[in-house]
């Protein structure tokens, strides 16, 4: 096989834990078939050497067919380093909650950096960062954002398998409890009273929580268009308390704009007496 | 008349006949569906206490199999799988060969349907196989599967048969129908073949004629059970409801509690969509074309080019409704729905069909009452 004329996969990490590359070099299996039609031209998780020949550089060399991004943008470099890897990659797909919202570290886009730089750093001088963590998709085109905290493996596949086909992926913008119904586990909200994400969370980790009797806790991050005022009202309606909500909400999706009005909401929730009841 | 003895041998002749027996049992704080090895699984000695947003199992000190209302799932879960592969692809020497799944449907026993569920199927095999295209998997399901009705004598706090005209006495399209009593004169199964095979299987179990004491008492049990329903639909033409009330203020009213998460249409025994889902491996020499469940809640589900035809959580509710209680006579002559009161209970939100269908009415009133 002529080894040039097989499309260039690159794989990036920004701000992230590593556990979404995790997921692609995880699947074993798939690895070796993969490295067939496709050459793996950086992966640093993967592989020093870029192009299996030179040492691989941060910006690597291009030009690339797909791009994997992994992690948010949180400084200066990373700026310049996402507008590189756009100009020398063909297709650019985020891989995470971090790259695709700005990860659990977005929680600094709420608070006040400096204080966290004292607080943490022995020598805080030394840090350069920028005030806010931001998805991938704030600095430049992104042809597809793949959720999950971390992804999902088999959607990971699916999507490389797409891009490589010319196809659209099987990625469906649906709730978890379509998958969680799908898959025939009882509804623990229904029959348990146990607080769940499900129903304004994205599907794609195949309605796992639910199964193991444990509510769904966004890692998905939310579906189009949430009914977050119903939502809030479900989740105290079982038992969580305001802080738990903001909580729950303020994870590795923090800063999805969708999730913007829940302060609000819990704020009006406990102003308004008639709303304690709610409509049930 | 059998005895618990009776349904053991029941479970064990149609399964030495060949059958997948599939009944109720308790797993996960519910009562579900599921392959039975043996009778000893039916959840003997539970109740359920059903309300909106609500299912909690209860014991009872009877022993009853069957003092329980729908669960979880219906019997859709087999007939019409969540997921179904339709055909596969492979590249072979440069040429496209497609060999559609012919993979043999199981034989299913359905032991414990329930009157609405009865009906249910009834409307499913209109929809599935009526028309000039049958569907292939769910004929092939349904067509060997052998009916055990069960008819109700302990309707939930979310049932609504009695008011839909579906139960809780058992409708025609069973092989075998039973009602259970237990009282003084112990734990007994009235138990009647309403086919030739379930006449022969009938044959096979242990047991003794009926008397005319233990007939009334059943009877009497079923006919109670229509007057202690936990929710009624409104009595009125709900055809004709739902094509007047499109523009009604309640379904703004009603799109502001609901989550759009579709269980509600996913838990109903007669919704039917699915969607289909391309698949292709990393050599791209091998491809398989898969069937799932869809629902109208799903914003794909109406996506045309420029987008969803029903992106607003009111259009997708009121396509819901409409569908189940109006166009359904249209498409299929028959409701839509027949008051198990599943997408009742497993709203995780508590909105309910009938309390829908009710404001709905009451509008139409108002709004002749000022009228006139
Ligand atoms: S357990 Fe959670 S995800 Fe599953 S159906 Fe219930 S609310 Fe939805
Ligand atoms: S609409 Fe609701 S009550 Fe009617 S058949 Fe469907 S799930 Fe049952
Ligand atoms: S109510 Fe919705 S999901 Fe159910 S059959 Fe109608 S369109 Fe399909
Ligand atoms: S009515 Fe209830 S179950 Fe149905 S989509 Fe709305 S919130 Fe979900």
């Amino acid at each position: 096989m002529d080894t040039d004329a097989r499309p260039a996969l690159a794989v990036w990490k920004f701000a992230s834990c590593d556990g979404c590359q995790l997921t692609l070099l995880d699947c074993e299996d798939e690895l070796l078939p993969l490295a067939g039609p496709v050459r793996i031209a950086h992966f640093l998780e993967m592989s020093t050497a870029e192009d299996s020949a030179e040492p691989a550089t941060l910006a690597g060399t291009g030009p690339y067919d797909l791009s994997l991004v992994e992690g948010s943008v949180t400084t200066a470099e990373d700026v310049l380093r996402i507008h590189r890897i756009r100009r020398i990659s063909r297709r650019l797909v985020t891989i995470g909650a971090c790259a695709t919202a700005g990860g659990v570290q977005a929680l600094r886009n709420f608070a006040d950096v400096e204080e966290f730089r004292a607080a943490v750093y022995a020598s805080p001088e030394y840090i350069a960062t920028l005030d806010t963590s931001t998805p991938i998709a704030a600095h430049v085109p992104v042809d597809f954002e793949l959720r999950g905290c971390p992804i999902d493996r088999g959607q990971l596949l699916e999507v490389i398998t797409a891009f490589l086909a010319g196809r659209k992926p099987n990625v469906s913008a649906q709730s978890v409890c379509f998958q969680c119904k799908r898959r025939g586990t009882t509804c623990i909200t229904v029959a348990r009273g146990i607080p769940c994400l499900g129903p304004v969370t994205h599907a794609g980790c195949g309605a796992l929580c639910p199964a193991y009797g444990r509510g769904c806790y966004g890692c998905f991050g939310p579906v189009p268009h949430p009914n977050l005022e119903a939502m809030v009202r479900q989740l105290r309606h079982d038992g969580m308390s305001e802080r738990d909500i903001l909580r729950v909400f303020r994870t590795f999706n923090a800063a999805s704009p969708e999730y913007a009005p829940v302060p609000g909401l819990i704020a009006e929730e406990t102003t308004h007496p008639a709303a304690e009841e709610g409509p049930r | 008349m059998i005895g618990r003895d009776g349904l053991t041998a029941l479970v064990e002749v149609l399964r030495a006949r060949g059958y997948t027996v599939v009944g109720p049992t308790v797993q996960d704080g519910a009562i579900v569906l599921r392959e039975l090895e043996s009778a000893a699984q039916l959840p003997y000695g539970w109740g359920v206490d059903l309300e909106a947003g609500q299912y909690r199992l209860r014991p009872r000190t009877d022993g009853a199999a069957f003092a329980n209302a729908a669960g979880p799932q219906s019997w859709k879960t087999f007939l019409h799988p969540a997921r179904v592969r339709q055909w596969t692809a492979e590249r072979v020497d440069g040429e496209l060969v497609i060999e559609a799944d012919d993979t043999p449907p199981p034989r299913f026993a359905f032991l414990g349907v329930r009157s609405c569920d009865l009906r249910a199927v009834a409307v499913q095999d209109r929809v599935l196989t009526a028309g000039p295209h049958p569907d292939p998997t769910y004929r092939g399901r349904r067509s060997g599967a052998f009916l055990v009705a069960v008819e109700c004598t302990e309707p939930g706090g979310t049932c609504f048969c009695a008011s839909m005209g579906t139960g809780p006495a058992a409708g025609p399209g069973y092989d075998l129908v039973m009602t259970e009593l237990v009282d003084d004169a112990g734990h007994r199964f009235w138990i009647r073949g309403g086919s030739p095979e379930g006449t022969d299987v009938l044959a096979e179990l242990p047991g003794e004629p009926a008397s005319e004491a233990l007939r009334t008492a059943a009877v009497h049990a079923v006919a109670s059970a229509a007057g202690r329903m936990g929710r009624t639909m409104p009595d009125t033409d709900l055809h004709r409801l739902m094509a007047e009330t499109l523009d009604a203020p309640r379904w703004d009213d009603v799109a502001s509690r609901c989550l759009t998460c579709g269980n509600c249409t996913m838990v109903c025994p007669t919704c039917f969509c699915t969607t289909t889902e391309d698949v292709t491996d990393l050599t791209g020499n091998h491809a398989e074309r898969w069937r799932v469940w869809d629902v109208c809640f799903n914003l794909d589900f109406s996506y045309l080019p420029g987008g969803p035809v029903r992106a607003s959580p009111r259009s997708r509710y009121r396509q819901w409704l409409t569908h189940k209680l109006g166009t359904w006579y249209d498409q299929f002559g028959s409701s839509g729905c027949v008051g198990c009161g599943r997408c009742v209970v497993w709203c995780p939100v508590a909105i309910d069909i009938t309390e829908e269908a009710a404001a709905l009415h009451d509008w139409t009133r108002r709004a002749e009452d000022g009228a006139s």
